[in-house]
């Protein structure tokens, strides 16, 4: 290890900053973070993801997601020629350990990883009958653990299949954006861990954030739009079979 | 727990959520809801023919739905949280309208209605019988012995109201179940505005059947002549029922044939392979088809007292295995395919589990339990010579 | 007057209703927690509680407080944009104790074809190769400093 005094001085502050808010075992939101300031969302960049399953594999270890149900998954999509309406999809164990080599050659092939939607018209917040989900007042919707019933209508009305019952706790469970993470200005761990930069978080309140800029400049894809969810997580690059 | 999965399903999809329990649901509360619509042609509509039904009509209704909640509870992550809902139901959500309408529909319907019928025979037995009996009956008569003429007249004035009033209560206790699903924008085998109305109509349709069959059974047990004219009318309008539910499920299957949205192709292959022998055998060849001809034919034909008995035995035990087959068809139908349309999964039904076989058994005898202390209690007929008020009725 | 006395029964009944509507009532304002409703229909404790969720990943700036030689040379090769953790795994336990908690070594051969074996479903342009074929065999650091992978542009570990 080599660092010089200069360096030191530019870092210590930063670090402990970022030290305070990253401790492991004595967790606490981060004082300075205003929710009112987010209006928090994601994107996907279809052409750099590589199926790694990195995303899948960091958010089941920062989440203690249970073996066999996803908070965020990767599906590999193969298209023969311009058929759009019938594509050859996998997801093999939510792609958590990449993909195998497919049998199919040529045609389109591509992965889509996905993840909740966090939709501002939230379908699963509007079924839920005692308010134990909802989105929060910058725009994550979350579970409310201590609340959550079980009664398994939310899972029923997510058109996107990103909620299940976590079986340990008989409650319902999907991503929460990483919130206990991107409240302290961390990012979430599926983008912390993304090796080529496809999957991004965004802070629609903040003009000046990269990818708010990038919405605003190319031309973007939402999953299942007839459905008017308004789901923030944003696809660039994402080809009309996928469903 | 490996579960067989057909195509592409979304990870999360491939466990069902909404079990046998969920199925059975709906199909005690439509009993109930088309119980007491029966109940009501009498009571309201004036159909005199079917007034040896009508105490049995309410009674079965409150055997049912005593029984209702304990499918969901059983199915519920966390039962001992249910009382949420009463505390900060969620106006959003049809599913939240549970707990209000069940109450409304339990205390200021049902069981008003049934103290107000069977008032002047609870203050008689208040005062006829003895030991704990005696202490049940004093209970119910809330302190007050009045069954003077014009205090029965009031009650039966009170019971035309509330039966009044019953009837669109009865229709929002099973109507919201078929909102429950009906509104679900995600799943295209459920969304639909006719869900609500195929849902009430399948339980009026199921619910007059169970009581005539019940009225039937009850009557041969007590070696009591069957009243033909009753049955006759009660099958009428068991017919008449039918023809409107299988008028509406076909418009929704025509419906969906005609406009084949992106659902269709992967609704169809399910419904001609994992839903052939539920949704074609059992629902609409056995438990619709079958039964509206025989009943139509015992509508048309002449035909012995015999035989239409037979018949209507039979249709009534055809017809709720149908309605029985179609709510399993909604409700694990629905879960079934693959949001993404292109895989199914399938459903694992556990035995001696929570959510199990056993568990559905034991719930549907339960409610006949239920019925069986009820009408020892509440004796729904009186004895059969007597032109004056009715001698005690000893309740043993 | 006559009439009321012959209803009332009817009264009793709506004594009762208005005893339990009451009962009710009262138990719901015991019940329902206090921060119900503040931001909405939810509890808005929630929110904290959720917050307050312990951290695995540490987030690539905690590493490079420390480690800033190694990002240097990470930030002249390919792997500039890959985050410490993406290989080395959550580390928010090593940040927080960095002597008693080591990270893991890690197996090359394992770790790096999960983002660069060959498949036909990856961006063409993204460097990937069938990992038999491409090293016989042998581990992919014997030939590549993952820190930065090009041949030739640094040592071995």
């Amino acid at each position: 290890m080599n660092i010089t005094r200069r360096r030191m001085l530019v870092l210590l502050p930063a670090a402990a900053v970022a030290w305070k808010y990253v401790l492991a075992g004595t967790p606490e939101a981060s004082p300075n973070y205003q929710m009112t300031e987010h209006w928090w969302a994601m994107l996907i960049d279809i052409t750099k993801c590589i199926g790694c399953g990195s995303c899948v594999r960091a958010c089941q270890l920062e989440n203690h997601v249970p073996d066999g149900y996803f908070r965020t998954w990767v599906e590999r999509y193969h298209i023969e020629d311009w058929q759009m309406e019938y594509p050859k999809v996998d997801s093999p164990d939510g792609g958590k350990n990449g993909f195998p080599a497919a049998k199919e050659t040529g045609g389109k092939n591509f992965f889509v990883p996905k993840l909740c939607n966090h939709c501002a018209d939230s379908p699963c917040t509007q079924v839920c009958p005692v308010g134990a989900t909802f989105v929060s007042p910058d725009g994550v919707v979350l579970v409310d653990q201590k609340y959550c019933l079980g009664c398994r209508y939310c899972v029923q009305a997510c058109p996107y299949g990103c909620r299940f019952i976590n079986p340990q706790t008989q409650t319902a469970n999907k991503c929460t954006l990483c919130y206990h993470r991107i409240t302290k200005g961390l990012t979430t761990a599926c983008c912390e861990v993304c090796p080529t930069g496809s999957r991004q978080l965004a802070n629609l309140k903040d003009p000046k954030d990269p990818i708010h800029e990038f919405l605003r400049t190319h031309s973007v894809q939402v999953l299942k739009p007839y459905l008017a969810t308004r789901s923030k997580t944003f696809y660039y690059g994402l080809d009309g079979a996928v469903r | 727990m490996h579960v067989p999965v057909e195509g592409f399903m979304y990870p999360n999809e491939i466990e069902l959520q909404w079990s046998v329990l969920i199925v059975l649901y709906p199909f005690l509360t439509g009993l109930v809801a088309g119980a007491f619509i029966l109940a009501s042609l009498e009571r309201v509509f004036q159909v005199e023919a079917v007034k040896p039904t009508y105490r049995l009509a309410l009674l079965t209704a409150l055997a049912f739905l005593l029984v209702a909640p304990l499918p969901l509870q059983l199915h519920l992550g966390h039962p001992e949280r249910s009382y949420e809902m009463y505390l900060t139901p969620h106006r959003s959500s049809a599913m939240a309208m549970f707990g209000f309408v069940y109450l409304w529909y339990l205390l200021a319907v049902l069981v008003l209605e049934i103290w107000l019928d069977y008032r002047r025979d609870i203050v008689v037995m208040a005062q006829s019988t003895t030991g704990w009996r005696r202490l049940l009956y004093r209970l119910l008569t809330l302190g007050s012995t009045n069954i003077s003429p014009r205090a029965l007249q009031i009650d039966e004035r009170a019971g035309w109201l509330i039966t009044l009033i019953g009837i669109p209560s009865a229709f929002l206790l099973h109507g919201y179940v078929g909102f429950i699903f009906g509104s679900v924008k995600a799943n295209p085998w459920w969304s639909s505005p006719l869900m609500p109305v195929v849902f009430l109509f399948s339980a009026m349709v199921s619910g007059i059947a169970v009581v005539m069959l019940l009225y039937m059974l009850v009557s041969s047990m007590r070696r009591e002549p069957i009243d033909m004219r009753c049955v006759d009318t009660v099958a009428k309008y068991l017919f008449y029922t039918f023809v409107i539910d299988f008028s509406l499920e076909m418009l929704d299957l025509i419906h969906r044939i005609y406009e084949a949205d992106e659902s269709f192709r992967s609704l169809d292959f399910m419904v001609h392979t994992r839903l052939y022998f539920s949704q074609v055998v059992l629902q609409i060849f056995l438990g619709t088809l079958l039964p509206i001809a025989l009943l139509g034919l015992a509508q048309v034909l002449k035909l012995t007292p015999l035989i239409r008995k037979q018949i209507y035995v039979l249709s009534g035990c055809l017809t709720l295995i149908g309605i029985f087959a179609m709510r399993w068809n909604v409700v694990i139908g629905g879960q079934l395919f693959s949001k993404s349309f292109l895989g199914y999964t399938t459903y694992k039904m556990g035995f001696a589990t929570r959510e199990g076989l056993l568990t559905a058994i034991a719930l549907t005898i339960l409610p006949f339990v239920f019925l069986w202390v009820l009408v020892k209690l509440l004796p729904p007929w009186t004895e059969r010579n007597s032109g004056a008020l009715p001698d005690v009725t000893p309740a043993h | 007057m006559k009439a009321f006395k012959d209803s009332g029964h009817l009264f009793r009944v709506a004594a009762v209703f208005l005893v339990g509507f009451i009962a009710f009532m009262v138990l719901r304002n015991l019940l329902v927690p206090r921060s119900f409703g503040r931001y909405g229909h939810y509890r808005a404790d929630a929110i904290a509680e959720i917050a307050a969720l312990p951290v695995s990943y540490a987030g690539h700036q905690a590493c490079e407080t420390c480690h800033s030689d190694i990002v240097d040379v990470k930030n002249k090769g390919m792997h500039k944009g890959v985050a410490c953790e993406s290989c080395h795994g959550p580390q928010a336990k090593h940040v927080d104790d960095p002597g008693s908690v080591v990270p893991d070594k890690l197996d090359t051969s394992m770790l790096c074809p999960r983002c660069h074996q060959a498949n036909l479903a990856k961006p063409k342009s993204f460097p990937q190769v069938d990992a038999v074929e491409h090293s016989g065999g042998a581990a992919c650091n014997t030939c590549h400093q993952p820190h930065t992978p090009a041949i030739g542009a640094g040592g071995s570990q």
